[in-house]
């Protein structure tokens, strides 16, 4: 066995670990931490591809935004492992269904070979001297696929809108800081000065 | 760096030829490691002696001279601290949030190009390399306010993940800049060409973006004014107010690693690295030759600018936090992207050459 190799099986059984860890879990914290975890190994068996660009992409997508954002809001949840429970017998039919059509699935892509279809050639070509798999990435993007790369931005772009235009509503009352008016304000807006003759205590009144 | 050089080979020729690699990389590593510790070590005493003068006191000048075994006087008493993990706190995560916080802080600077030619790991995402890393670094302090089952420490952590996420983002726009500008994501490559003498520094077509830049770095890494996650007047110490003795100096040394490590990287995009200012110039050797005193003598101006920071401005409120990120730096690096490629169209700029 190469070093390779066995940098591969011991990252893709910590992988498949943590990914039981995910589903297993029962501190919600636990299970996205699980899940980071799992995306770390992935980034290492990715990077055991050669891939480093998927690799990176990977840590800073998921790891470094995604994942922060979804524990900001798994953190504040006060979540009732009863309540959690309550439906299991109930949904367990649609679950196991579901997870056979999943094992199904992937089973008929591993075993695609004896099924008698084509499968696609690996053409494991070693990377030359001053190959950039990032470069090659984005020649690929910017120029065979542009129009689906700039699709899927746009997608993405109305999904940023649509979320900001549901949460953003004003409601009556609410009190907010104009920012505009704050910095534009002078002295004169605030203050205003008035001009008054000296009063002198005892009487004689000075010109 | 590539690849092992040969008197490695000779020196241990009963070894496998990965063993070999390892070994060699190991001790680089180490090196590195060690070098970036009393670097963090001394800006430490540094930072208390600026401020005290500024603020016009003397500072630590007892321990050696001139204070300068403060430092490990420090270590030495937080080592012999006990650390004490709160009963209610999730144990492992407790333990295990400050080695989260200062393991990306280390790992980054594999990539850092320190002189002509030197980079641990001369890789061509090295730029991603960092943005990933350094958006990795948020996990510590998180785990650690929640893993305290404190509400100071979470309410730290909660301020510390809604900031870096903001200015992690205005941070990379800023980076995109530099990436036109370069042409390339390998940090070597990137000073390389703003080689020709100080007036060829990318700082000069993007001086809104290096503003950016760095600014973000001091809110990324939690100095003041952008302290509020460990803000003392609101919320005590914040994410790190239950860590005591070594666990709070893993935590202390993620922090200024991550100081040195950004003062660093602004000098290498904006300030070509370890370019010499005076390339070409008729002046001794030492002046017009790139080197690492040349990335030394920048990377500390931004360490003093951080210093100096801390000592000047007061702390800004959260929603001023948020909204200098979100509605003021996104704004503006995305307006300066535009009038970059404008530049670039119309070959204005030293990479028209």
């Amino acid at each position: 066995m190469s070093i390779t190799e066995i940098l591969f099986y011991a990252f893709s059984g910590v992988l498949l670990v943590s990914a039981i860890g995910v589903i297993t879990a029962r501190n919600p914290v636990h299970a996205a931490l699980f899940l980071v975890f799992s995306f770390f190994n992935s980034a290492v068996l990715w990077i055991l591809l050669e891939a480093e660009f998927l690799a990176i992409v990977l840590v800073l997508v998921y790891v470094g935004a995604v994942m922060v954002l979804f524990l900001f809001v798994v953190m504040m949840l006060d979540v009732k492992i009863a309540e959690v429970r309550e439906g299991f017998t109930r949904y367990a039919p649609l679950g196991i269904l579901i997870a056979l059509i999943v094992v199904a699935e992937i089973g008929s892509v591993v075993f695609v070979k004896t099924l008698g279809q084509e499968v696609t050639p690996v053409t494991q070509v070693a990377a030359e001297a001053g190959y950039s798999n990032t470069g090659a990435l984005g020649e690929l993007l910017y120029t065979k696929y542009l129009y689906p790369f700039e699709l899927a931005a746009v997608i993405l772009l109305l999904a940023i809108v649509a979320a900001i235009v549901l949460t953003m509503r004003r409601r009556a009352g609410l009190k907010q800081q104009d920012i505009g008016a704050q910095v534009s304000v002078r002295a004169q807006d605030r203050i205003r000065v008035v001009k008054m003759p000296p009063v002198i205590e005892g009487g004689e009144k000075q010109s | 760096m590539s690849g092992v050089p040969d008197f490695v080979n000779t020196l241990l020729p009963f070894l496998p030829e990965w063993i070999r690699a390892v070994v060699f990389y190991g001790v680089v590593a180490l090196i590195l490691f060690i070098s970036v510790i009393l670097t963090m070590a001394f800006l430490t005493l540094a930072e208390r002696r600026v401020i005290g003068s500024i603020q016009a006191r003397i500072g630590p000048n007892r321990v050696g001279p001139g204070g300068l075994l403060q430092p490990f006087a420090d270590v030495l008493k937080l080592m012999l601290k006990e650390i004490v993990v709160p009963t209610a706190s999730n144990k492992f995560l407790f333990i295990i949030a400050p080695l989260l916080a200062v393991i990306p802080a280390l790992a980054a600077w594999a990539v850092v190009p320190l002189w002509p030619g030197f980079a641990v790991a001369d890789i061509n995402a090295g730029l991603l390399y960092l943005l990933a890393l350094s958006s990795a670094g948020v996990y510590g302090v998180i785990l650690a306010g929640w893993a305290t089952n404190s509400k100071y420490a979470f309410l730290g952590a909660m301020r510390a993940a809604a900031q870096m996420v903001a200015y992690e983002i205005a941070m990379g726009f800023a980076l995109v800049g530099v990436v036109m500008a370069a042409g390339s994501l390998n940090l070597g490559e990137i000073i390389e060409r703003q080689s020709g003498g100080y007036f060829s520094y990318f700082f000069w077509w993007m001086i809104p973006l290096f503003v950016v830049y760095f600014i973000s770095g001091v809110a990324e890494t939690n100095r003041a004014p952008f302290d509020v996650v460990e803000g003392e007047s609101e919320i005590v110490a914040g994410f790190h107010v239950e860590y005591s003795g070594m666990a709070f100096a893993v935590f202390f040394v993620a922090e200024y690693v991550n100081m040195i490590l950004i003062s660093a990287l602004t000098a290498i995009f904006f300030f070509g690295g370890w370019l010499s200012p005076f390339e070409g110039y008729p002046l001794p050797g030492f002046i017009t030759a790139p080197g690492f005193h040349w990335l030394f003598l920048k990377l500390a101006f931004f360490l003093f600018c951080y210093l100096w920071f801390r000592a000047t401005f007061p702390r800004y409120r959260y929603d001023q936090i948020m909204r200098l990120g979100w509605k003021v730096f996104i704004p503006v690096t995305l307006v300066w992207l535009a009038v970059l490629g404008v530049f670039f169209a119309y070959d204005i700029g030293p990479w028209s050459k």
